[in-house]
């Protein structure tokens, strides 16, 4: 035995470099091919939205980003979110609190089914909520008599966004405060704070970092979200168009540079989004590295 | 429940807030995810069995969920070769523009769908960018089923390579080298010594990509062309019956969608459990 494996070992430092590493041309190579897939699947789609909103000048971005119902759907956007993003907040510290700082039994299937929005389509999202509240739906004709709008109405369009970004700031949180374990919060008890307290001065400041990045995701999916809007807003426009179906309406109108000019804004967004995204997992990684996981 | 019972809901503990936490959390997950999706599935349930039966089986149905699955499926293939081999250069190698590169991986969850779907529209349209590259050799990308899997990659890239990256990371260099010393070659120690422990992860990208590219819907729309039977995708049929006011029709389509996807779902993380058992916790 180890009179084989001895010349194997006296030949390994020649053959180590090329062996333990891929050669430069390969390295080259892969990473050539990596740039390339980037480029054309995410790099060109970015720099093109930016391309084609200056298409037609300054003075039409302005006006296609400044006329009343491109307004409407900023404000529709940014009321939406403000709605959504806070409840799910809530719902999702609650969540966290639940699973993460007490063992009690279907713990597992709580977590799936909190993750369940993830694996359902967003035309899915909208369309149980039509098969709710819509004039045919089971409640309609309760409403309609009742002279209550839910679908084709904003809160239709407030349901289908919380449905979509349910799991965001729950799944951010729950890894964290399942590693951080309950010794701060029994300790602050024993001292004798209270439990609201205790929660608003140990357990919040422990996961501040984690919950604006789950805060962050999930505000950026609330902003942009399409399919699930599409199917509940009823796409009437200055009334129930948010900006992602303000830009259908306008590309399918073949007014393309106003399209891309509120588009330019939503990628934007995006890019705040991912500059802060990218600053919280270099900055505070270790809180929130099982986030990296999906 | 009681000290008597041996048999607890939950371990007993100091902390406060249990029952608000856990009600709270029900009271939302029943309202807005699970009394919703059950009228899905009782609509689609009240439609009698030769609707049913006829909704599930007609031409253009089993077209749009034949395109949406099967495009997926490539597109997720594409995406576990190409997240693989990113992962391993953001991993394992030095060179200019690594850490933009990386934070750019992520674009596809910031960017809003419909924004990356009017792009894509327009690059790999036959007079975009691209698309102008393929015109001369005939070859149509935007407004055909091409086009479909090009917009599916593109929303499913960043997950195979945020579930490979982490595990490549944690793979001790120890293995390979003793590999290397023991006289095998690179390409056989990168298939029998470092591929194997990523394959869970790698799996567990590929069936997440799937998931969210069967039942993409924003970024899809735009570049497919929408022709019924051709690169028409079930979520848009979806839509259609529902302008229609065919609520039954527009939920059996989507109960199917969802059970095909969950199955398919069920069996690779079943799969994904025996190759734990095999490799070992990744």
């Amino acid at each position: 035995m180890s009179d084989a494996a001895l010349p194997v070992a006296a030949a390994a430092p020649v053959r180590r470099s090329s062996a333990r590493g891929e050669s430069l041309g390969v390295r080259i190579a892969l990473i050539a091919l990596s740039l390339l897939f980037l480029l054309l699947f995410l790099l060109l789609p970015l720099a093109a939205v930016f391309v084609e909103a200056a298409g037609k000048g300054w003075e039409a971005y302005r006006a296609a980003i400044t006329e009343p119902d491109a307004q409407a759907a900023i404000r529709l956007t940014l009321l939406v979110a403000g709605i959504a993003v806070p409840f799910n907040i809530v719902v999702g510290i609650a969540a966290a609190w639940a699973i993460a700082k007490f063992e009690f039994r279907g713990k597992n299937l709580l977590i799936s089914l909190i993750d369940l929005p993830f694996s359902v389509s967003p035309v899915i999202s909208g369309l149980v909520f039509v098969l709710l509240f819509g004039a045919q739906g089971y409640f309609g004709p309760w409403l309609q008599a009742h002279d209550i709008k839910i679908v084709f109405a904003l809160p239709g369009l407030i349901l289908a966004t919380v449905f979509v970004t349910f799991p965001f700031v729950a799944r951010e949180l729950i890894p964290h405060m399942q590693s951080l374990g309950t010794a701060d919060e029994e300790a602050a008890l024993t001292l004798g704070a209270s439990p609201w307290r205790v929660f608003f001065w140990v357990t919040l400041p422990n996961v501040k970092w984690s919950l604006f990045y789950g805060v962050l995701l999930c505000n950026a999916r609330a902003m942009g979200e399409f399919g699930a809007v599409a199917v509940v807003s009823g796409k009437i426009r200055g009334l129930t168009n948010t900006m992602p179906l303000h830009i259908e309406i306008l590309y399918n109108e073949y007014m393309g540079a106003a399209a891309f000019a509120v588009a330019s804004l939503l990628a934007g967004l995006a890019l705040i989004t991912l500059a802060l995204k990218t600053f919280l997992e270099w900055r505070f990684g270790d809180e929130i590295a099982a986030s990296r996981k999906h | 429940m009681t000290a008597a019972a041996p048999f607890r809901w939950r371990e007993p503990s100091i902390l406060p807030g249990f029952g608000l936490a856990l009600g709270i959390t029900l009271t939302a997950l029943s309202l807005i995810v699970l009394i919703p999706l059950a009228a899905l599935f009782l609509k689609a349930a009240s439609a009698g069995p030769a609707d049913i039966w006829a909704v599930a089986t007609s031409p253009r149905t089993l077209a749009a969920l034949k395109l949406s699955f099967f495009g997926a499926l490539i597109a997720a293939l594409v995406n576990a070769v190409f997240g693989l081999i990113l992962a391993w250069v953001l991993v394992r190698y030095e060179f200019p523009g690594r850490r933009l590169i990386d934070a750019a991986v992520d674009l596809p969850f910031a960017l809003p769908t419909a924004v990356a779907g009017i792009s894509l529209a327009a690059i790999y349209a036959p007079n975009g960018i691209v698309g102008s590259l393929f015109a001369p050799f005939d070859i149509r990308i935007a407004y055909t089923p091409l086009g479909v899997m090009v917009a599916l990659i593109f929303i499913g890239l960043p997950f195979v390579v945020r579930t490979v990256q982490p595990v490549l990371e944690e793979l001790q260099s120890d293995v390979e080298e003793a590999a290397a010393l023991l006289g095998a070659s690179r390409a056989r120690t990168l298939l029998k010594v470092v591929l194997p422990p990523i394959l869970p992860a790698l799996l567990t990208g590929f069936v997440l990509a799937f998931a969210r590219a069967v039942g993409e819907y924003g970024s899809v729309i735009f570049i497919a062309g929408n022709v019924p039977m051709v690169s028409e995708i079930a979520p848009l049929l979806i839509v259609i019956r529902l302008e229609q006011f065919d609520y039954a029709g527009a939920a059996v389509v989507a109960t199917m969608m969802l059970i095909i996807a969950f199955a398919l779902i069920l069996s690779v993380n079943l799969i994904q459990a025996h190759a734990r058992r095999r490799f070992g916790d990744v």
